[in-house]
């Protein structure tokens, strides 16, 4: 195989942080190459290099054996090199296909759009994931599910030589994952290079040649797949060995606490019930778009509700906005973290405050000396790789501003916690450690519910799985009662009776 | 090293650029440093400076107050008019902020409840205000008043103008309230981002709307000094008072966007616009020019704001 690229020697700092360290990197042509690393370890700066996004302190970066001096992103488009980043970067209230044609909108000779031909062309870029998404669509009507799938057919759109994904699953579930592979595997066999990140090490086996393990900054392994296994590639990316990837609690479980009847919103749900006791941890699964985001943002009145109960320790509650939710003791960890969880321009410090701040005042002034134990207290416990936590949290590593989001939530006590997708973003030795706080909450009388597409780490963390199908739940499983085929045929549908 | 003086450029830009100002002006007009010339600006300074403390909350939550030079002639005029029927000065004091919470409480609740930007919502108060003040004053200023009350724009404490006081306390105020109280770290926030704000179970109307109360208040804290100073209330008071109050925020490195910013910025940028009137005068440049000149000024700022952002 031929070396398509490599990258020798990178270097960068940012102020308190040295985020690559002499790193290395090669891509082969018409190879997949993994770049897996702990959150906060560098992979996203190394692809930023790569995109010309940012400029190395030092180092080289030689395509096809030339050496290229950058100098910005245009360039580095030029040269074949297409980034999907992880955070996405899409125009909100811009369509779907304005988006995917951004500055090189097929025009006719008078210079005007030819729209005609634009929405034809997306449709057939989005034809292969077999997804229903309207090219007219604005980008914020749609969930971030299918945002990615725009932005990788953004990125085939420009027909790169190299494409970089960074972290494209951590939003989509099963089905969609699919349809990716389907997609990267005939990107292979037409040449394309492609350098995958993600924290799913399970996806590695079904797409990657190499593997490229990077820790604080360094390159500490380069090899194809075959040589390693999962064990050992996570022992190189946390430099320990890790015992467990799901950690196992025995919780006992108490009163419920939760009681959800009825619950029902045209076109979104109807008809949801279910119950959370003490103790619990309830998983949600489903595909993307069946509704499991929207119910629970029903039950915490950010969306209004055409009918159905409430009810909290066995009472029937009014829950008008998410301020009554939390009033009441429910706290719900939002799925996106960028434009629901986060405020990017503050440090991790307030954002991580923000939920207490209410508590912890005296003749009106905060106390800040207490707020900042619990805080800092926190930041240690989920290891938040930060030089301070006044650092604003836009340049924390998505995993690591992942983890601010989660924090901000651990530090408030709430009888009810709904996590949507909480270990999104984050590395595995991070995971495990989430997973503990959360058996923590659940042991201190907290009933947890999760939404998550990860189905292995709802087969695992779940006491009970609720599948949500279309709207509904079509299905409940106690622990340890289904396997993983069970649940994805009820959240593919395959059971529910034909309506 | 490098990277140090451009965070210093960037942390004390506004301070640096104060000093180069005033040291030009010394140079140029031998007035200028003298200590009267000192006090006569922290003095002038004050007026619009306390407003601009206001005005920075309102800024902070990412909105807008056009409406607060109106507001100040609004409660100056009722002010004087109330001084002029005789009321005891403590109540006149206590219902002039009055009307000024009452003008900023409406915007709060039009922006908040009835889901209005606020540049058009204080527009309208703007001219609501003003509207009202003319049809009270019946168009012709309203003046002279009793001693206790003039105290309040002319009097001395320990040789401190009063006025000087009240500014550097209301900016102390704001400051703890800024860094210390839920009501400023939630202001910082919403104008980051309101939905997660919202999403936190914070009720992020209720401080929003708090925004514009204070911009009213503070509006109506200067109409006392102004109409005690210039022992009149007129219908033409604070005309034009909105563009020095928000280039006073703005050049203290407030974003318009929301979010970021100071107290101490808009301090330093409040004597930064009193520096410049008064060295435009102390140089006779027209008043006319004057404008053009803070005009420009005002758009720098706010292009100086937006290079800080793409730097980052
Ligand atoms: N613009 C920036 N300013 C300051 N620090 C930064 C910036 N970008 C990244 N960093 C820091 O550099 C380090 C590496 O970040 P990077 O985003 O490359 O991590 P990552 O490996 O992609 O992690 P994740 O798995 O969480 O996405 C982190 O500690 C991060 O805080
Ligand atoms: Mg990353």
């Amino acid at each position: 195989m031929q070396t398509l690229l490599e990258m020798v020697g990178i270097c960068k700092s940012f102020p308190g942080v040295r985020a690559l360290d002499k790193m290395s990197f090669d891509l082969f042509e018409g190879e997949v190459h993994a770049l897996v690393g702990e959150n906060g370890a560098g992979k996203s700066t190394l692809m930023k290099i790569l995109s010309g996004l940012y400029l190395a302190d030092e180092g080289e970066i030689r395509l096809r054996g030339k050496k290229i001096v950058v100098t910005g992103i245009r360039q580095m488009i030029d040269a074949g090199i297409s980034v999907i980043y992880q955070e996405l970067n899409l125009i909100q209230h811009l369509s779907v296909a304005e988006n995917i044609f951004l500055g090189r909108e097929p025009r006719y000779a008078g210079g005007f759009i030819n729209w005609k031909k634009m929405y034809a062309d997306v449709d057939r870029l989005l034809k292969p994931f077999n997804v229903d998404i309207d090219p007219r669509a604005k980008i914020l009507s749609i969930g971030p599910a299918f945002q990615q799938v725009v932005e990788i057919a953004k990125a085939l759109s420009l027909k790169a030589d190299i494409i970089v994904m960074d972290e494209p699953t951590a939003p989509l579930t099963g089905n969609e994952v699919e349809r990716l592979f389907e997609m990267i595997n005939a990107l292979k066999k037409s040449g394309v290079s492609i350098i995958y990140i993600s924290h799913r090490l399970e996806e590695l086996a079904r797409v990657a040649d190499r593997v490229t393990i990077i820790r604080d900054g360094s390159m500490i392994v380069t090899k194809p797949l075959s040589e390693l296994n999962t064990e050992e590639i996570i022992r190189h990316m946390v430099g320990r060995h890790l015992s467990e990837q799901y950690p196992v609690a025995e919780i006992p479980v108490g009163a419920e606490v939760l009681r959800v009847e009825a619950l029902t919103k045209k076109g979104v749900c109807s008809d949801v019930s279910f119950s959370v006791r003490k103790g619990e941890i309830v998983g949600f699964t489903g595909l993307v778009g069946a509704g499991r985001t929207e119910i629970m943002q029903l039950i915490y009145g950010y969306l209004k509700r055409d009918s159905g109960k409430v009810f909290i320790d066995g009472k029937e509650t009014t829950i008008r906005n998410p301020r009554d939710a939390v009033l009441k003791g429910i706290g719900l960890i939002p799925e996106e973290r960028k434009k629901q969880g986060l405020v990017l321009g503050l440090s991790v410090f307030d954002n991580s405050a923000l939920t207490i701040l209410d508590k912890f005042s005296r003749f009106g002034l905060l106390r800040m000396k207490t707020i900042g134990d619990l805080v800092r207290g926190m930041v240690a416990k989920m290891e938040i790789k930060t030089p301070t936590i006044r650092q604003q949290v836009r340049y924390l590593s998505g995993g690591n501003q992942q983890k601010v989001v989660l924090s901000k939530w651990f530090v408030r006590n709430c009888k009810v916690y709904i996590f949507d997708e909480p270990t999104r973003g984050i590395d595995v030795g991070a995971k495990v450690e989430i997973y503990k706080l959360m058996q923590n909450l659940a042991l201190q009388g907290a009933a947890v519910i999760m939404v998550s597409s990860e189905l292995l780490e709802i087969m695992n963390m779940s006491d009970r799985i609720e599948v949500v199908f279309s709207g509904r739940i079509v299905k409940e499983f106690k622990k340890g009662e289904a396997s993983s085929e069970d649940v994805m045929e009820y959240a593919l549908g395959l059971h529910s009776r034909a309506s | 090293m490098k990277f140090n003086l451009r965070n210093t450029l960037k942390n004390y830009g506004i301070v640096i650029a104060f000093l180069i100002i005033c040291a030009l002006l010394a140079f140029m007009s031998p007035v200028f440093f003298t200590l009267n010339n000192m006090i006569l600006v922290i003095r002038q300074t004050s007026i619009y400076g306390i407003m601009a403390v206001g005005m920075t909350f309102v800024i902070l939550t990412g909105g807008i107050d056009l409406s607060v030079g109106s507001i100040l002639a609004l409660s100056g005029a009722i002010c004087a008019g109330m001084l002029k029927s005789g009321m005891p000065l403590p109540l006149v004091l206590a219902l002039t902020m009055a009307v000024g919470l009452g003008c900023g409480l409406f915007n709060g609740l039009v922006i908040t409840v009835g889901r209005i930007t606020p540049f058009v919502v204080s527009l309208g108060m703007m001219s609501i205000a003003r509207g009202i003040t003319l049809i009270y004053t019946k168009g012709y200023p309203i003046s002279g008043f009793q001693p206790e009350f003039r105290f309040i724009g002319g009097g001395y404490v320990f040789g401190v103008p009063v006025p000087i006081i009240i500014f550097l306390g209301i900016v102390l105020i704001a400051f703890v309230v800024l860094t210390q109280t839920r009501l400023g770290r939630y202001t910082y926030a919403i104008g980051g981002n309101e939905e997660t704000v919202k999403l936190s179970g914070i009720n992020a109307g209720f401080f929003k709307s708090l925004a514009y109360v204070i911009a009213g208040l503070t509006a109506s804290i200067s109409a006392l000094i102004s109409t005690s100073r210039l022992n009149s209330g007129g219908p033409q008071a604070g005309i034009g008072y909105e563009l020095d109050v928000i280039a006073a925020v703005v050049i203290g490195g407030t974003s318009l966007n929301g979010g970021r910013g100071s107290i101490w910025g808009t301090f330093v940028g409040a004597l930064m616009i009193g520096v410049i009137n008064n060295g435009m005068n102390l140089l006779g440049i027209s008043s006319y020019f004057q404008l053009v000149v803070k005009g420009f000024i005002i758009i720098g700022a706010v292009l100086l704001d937006r290079l800080r952002e793409q730097a980052d």
